[in-house]
């Protein structure tokens, strides 16, 4: 029983990251129905910016904001430069473009920070008071600021204009247009905003999947699974559905298919999704007439 | 005007000749080059042939039914280590490997098709991309350990030449490849330019019109993925073959991708766009990683963008257009 809550609540601390991911994953979606195959690889970039700032001697809180701060900057600046040239382009050109942005940060990452596998120590101090037996003082810290995040940027989205503005934009961009909103802008704030989350992610997830180019493989197929699972056009099943497949992923780890197969697992949740029922839990179903 | 009708009749023909006079070319020297190179060369020739083979399974599927996927490197993975396992546990003959492995990779490939077929491109390509990424981890579990020789891989004797006065070791492995390649891209060629590479147009151009004519969809598109995953799984055995040794990190999703980078650089939906996919993914890497490790992948990354912003019919789209123009200066009366 014991075991069975741990599990439990170490998936649920897990699958606060996923959530970040399927979150900014789906804002993006919503904005222009692209996947953005390079949201994991932009956060691992981002989480080395982190690093580097560290060592410098920066304390962790001044870095991680910097960090997202850098990593808004990186968001705007792809869209502005590189996506806004491809927002009528056929979908084969768009995941053609993503992968291209996902090999570009890889190897980018490689090149400029090696690819020795380094293990970055947690904020949260080991012995902290909000520790329990069943979640170290990580997971907690994890959980509360993915859960401080999320809320920041709903009520960013559901109370201010400019976030109104977005909604609309990413609504319907041509009366959006008509009424004076810069829809353009409100694209790249979402890539930056999406870039941002994905940051958080990746710094929350570095002392447990340590940082390395290759962190966030496992980390953006089950991002991708919870986005499919929560509904990709849906903001509020995202996090829902990072929370389920969190759990899903440590139970069925600890249960069933060992440790072995954590990501023909994730492969196994997609494909189902995808077949069963494409939109997801919380999605809308899309009709298309002919 | 008799002249200007001449002209129009004559230029397909005159197209035609054109074309079998540079496949022609292109086989002469492919029968010649290892004879003129030291044998690593030979080695990088092979393995810019079995690249053309994949290649050539990943343009079926996605530049002529239009299906999107990202991990085709799961299926040339299937075919390498189903002529491992026949080669080492049941002592097949190396090249009796490829018709099981093509057959193999056929069967999953239209289940995995089947599904698939019903989904959208985007969501295709997702499924494709979970599929690569977790392909390693599936030929590295225990269970099949005593198959696939677990994460520490598989070491296999290369084929031996039967001639070895004539042929080197190297040599008869291109020669085998070669012939396996030109036996695929003339099927290959031949099912493209018939009825059923009509109807996968048709299909990648407006499904839904190609429903209306009477296109079984689903059957097509699942039957595509097959046929695309057996092009891949006979190019994975000969790669298995050619390497010499076959371990699962030898197929993590940086091979699917080098896949389409292939693909598009060379053409997706040109069937000889993939020799120059073939020898871009054979030869940048060795001149990039000269600057860095890291430095192929980053070549690539920007290279994509860079393509589909400048050319995206890739290579043989960038050749077709030349020829064009230069058809046009030959003959300006007849607009193409």
């Amino acid at each position: 029983m014991q075991a069975l809550s741990h599990q439990l609540l170490s998936g649920l601390a897990n699958g606060s990251i996923y959530a970040s991911v399927a979150v900014a994953l789906v804002m993006i979606f919503k904005a222009t129905h692209q996947v953005n195959f390079a949201q994991g690889e932009m956060a691992m970039f981002s989480t080395y910016v982190a690093f580097t700032l560290l060592k410098a001697g920066i304390p962790y809180w001044v870095a991680f904001a910097i960090t997202l701060v850098c990593s808004f900057v990186i968001g705007v600046a792809i869209e502005r430069v590189i996506m806004r040239r491809f927002r009528a382009a056929s979908e084969l050109t768009s995941v053609i473009v993503f992968i291209g942005l996902l090999l570009a940060f890889h190897g980018a990452a490689e090149w400029l920070f090696g690819p020795v596998i380094q293990r970055p120590d947690s904020p949260f101090a080991r012995d902290a008071w909000y520790g329990t037996t069943y979640l170290s003082p990580h997971e907690v810290g994890m959980i509360g600021v993915t859960l401080v995040v999320l809320g920041i940027v709903f009520v960013f989205f559901r109370f201010t204009r400019l976030g109104l503005a977005m909604r609309a934009s990413a609504d319907n961009p041509q009366s959006s247009r008509l009424v004076g909103i810069r829809v353009g802008w409100m694209l790249a704030l979402g890539w930056g905003l999406a870039s941002v989350l994905g940051a958080v992610a990746g710094m929350m997830a570095a002392p447990i999947v340590y940082l390395s180019p290759d962190m966030m493989g496992g980390v953006i197929l089950y991002g991708f699974a919870a986005a499919l699972l929560g509904g990709i056009d849906n903001p509020w099943g995202a996090p829902i559905g990072g929370f389920i497949v969190g759990v899903l992923e440590n139970l069925a780890g600890a249960y069933l298919v060992g440790n072995q197969l954590k990501l023909a697992l994730a492969l196994g949740v997609i494909v189902a999704v995808l077949v069963f029922k494409p939109s997801g839990l919380f999605g809308r179903t899309v009709v298309v007439r002919v | 005007m008799v002249s200007a009708d001449a002209a129009v009749t004559s230029a397909p023909a005159r197209r035609l000749g054109g074309r079998t006079a540079a496949v022609a070319a292109l086989v002469v020297i492919a029968v010649v080059a290892p004879f003129m190179v030291s044998g690593y060369h030979t080695h990088q020739l092979t393995e810019i042939v079995i690249y053309a083979i994949a290649l050539l399974g990943l343009n079926l599927l996605t530049g002529f039914s239009g299906q999107i996927s990202l991990g085709n490197g799961a299926f040339y993975a299937l075919g390498a280590y189903t002529a491992v396992i026949l080669m080492t546990r049941l002592a097949v003959p190396y090249w009796a490997t490829l018709p099981v492995a093509g057959a193999v990779c056929f069967v999953v490939g239209v289940l995995f098709g089947r599904p698939a077929a019903r989904l959208e491109g985007l969501y295709l390509a997702l499924a494709t991309f979970a599929l690569a990424v977790a392909t390693p981890q599936i030929f590295k579990h225990d269970a099949l350990q005593p198959w696939t020789g677990g994460s520490s891989g598989v070491i296999l004797d290369k084929p031996a030449s039967p001639i070895p006065a004539q042929l080197s070791n190297d040599q008869w492995l291109y020669f085998f490849c070669l012939a396996v390649a030109i036996v695929l891209f003339t099927a290959a060629w031949n099912v493209v330019r018939g009825r059923t590479g009509r109807a996968l147009v048709a299909l990648r151009d407006h499904p839904i019109a190609a429903a209306a004519m009477g296109i079984d969809t689903t059957s097509y598109k699942s039957v595509s993925f097959g046929v695309s995953a057996m092009y891949t799984g006979i190019a994975g055995a000969l790669g298995a073959l050619a390497a010499g040794f076959v371990s699962p990190d030898s197929f993590t999703i940086a091979l699917s991708l080098q896949l389409v980078v292939g693909g598009v650089v060379g053409g997706i939906a040109s069937i000889f766009g993939t020799l120059f996919g073939a020898a871009f993914i054979e030869v940048v890497p060795d001149l990039a990683s000269k600057l860095s490790d890291a430095a192929p992948t980053a070549l690539y990354g920007i290279l994509l963008i860079v393509c589909m912003m400048v050319m995206p019919d890739g290579l043989a789209g960038v050749v077709r257009s030349v020829q064009a123009r230069l058809a046009r200066l030959r003959h300006p009366r007849t607009r193409t």
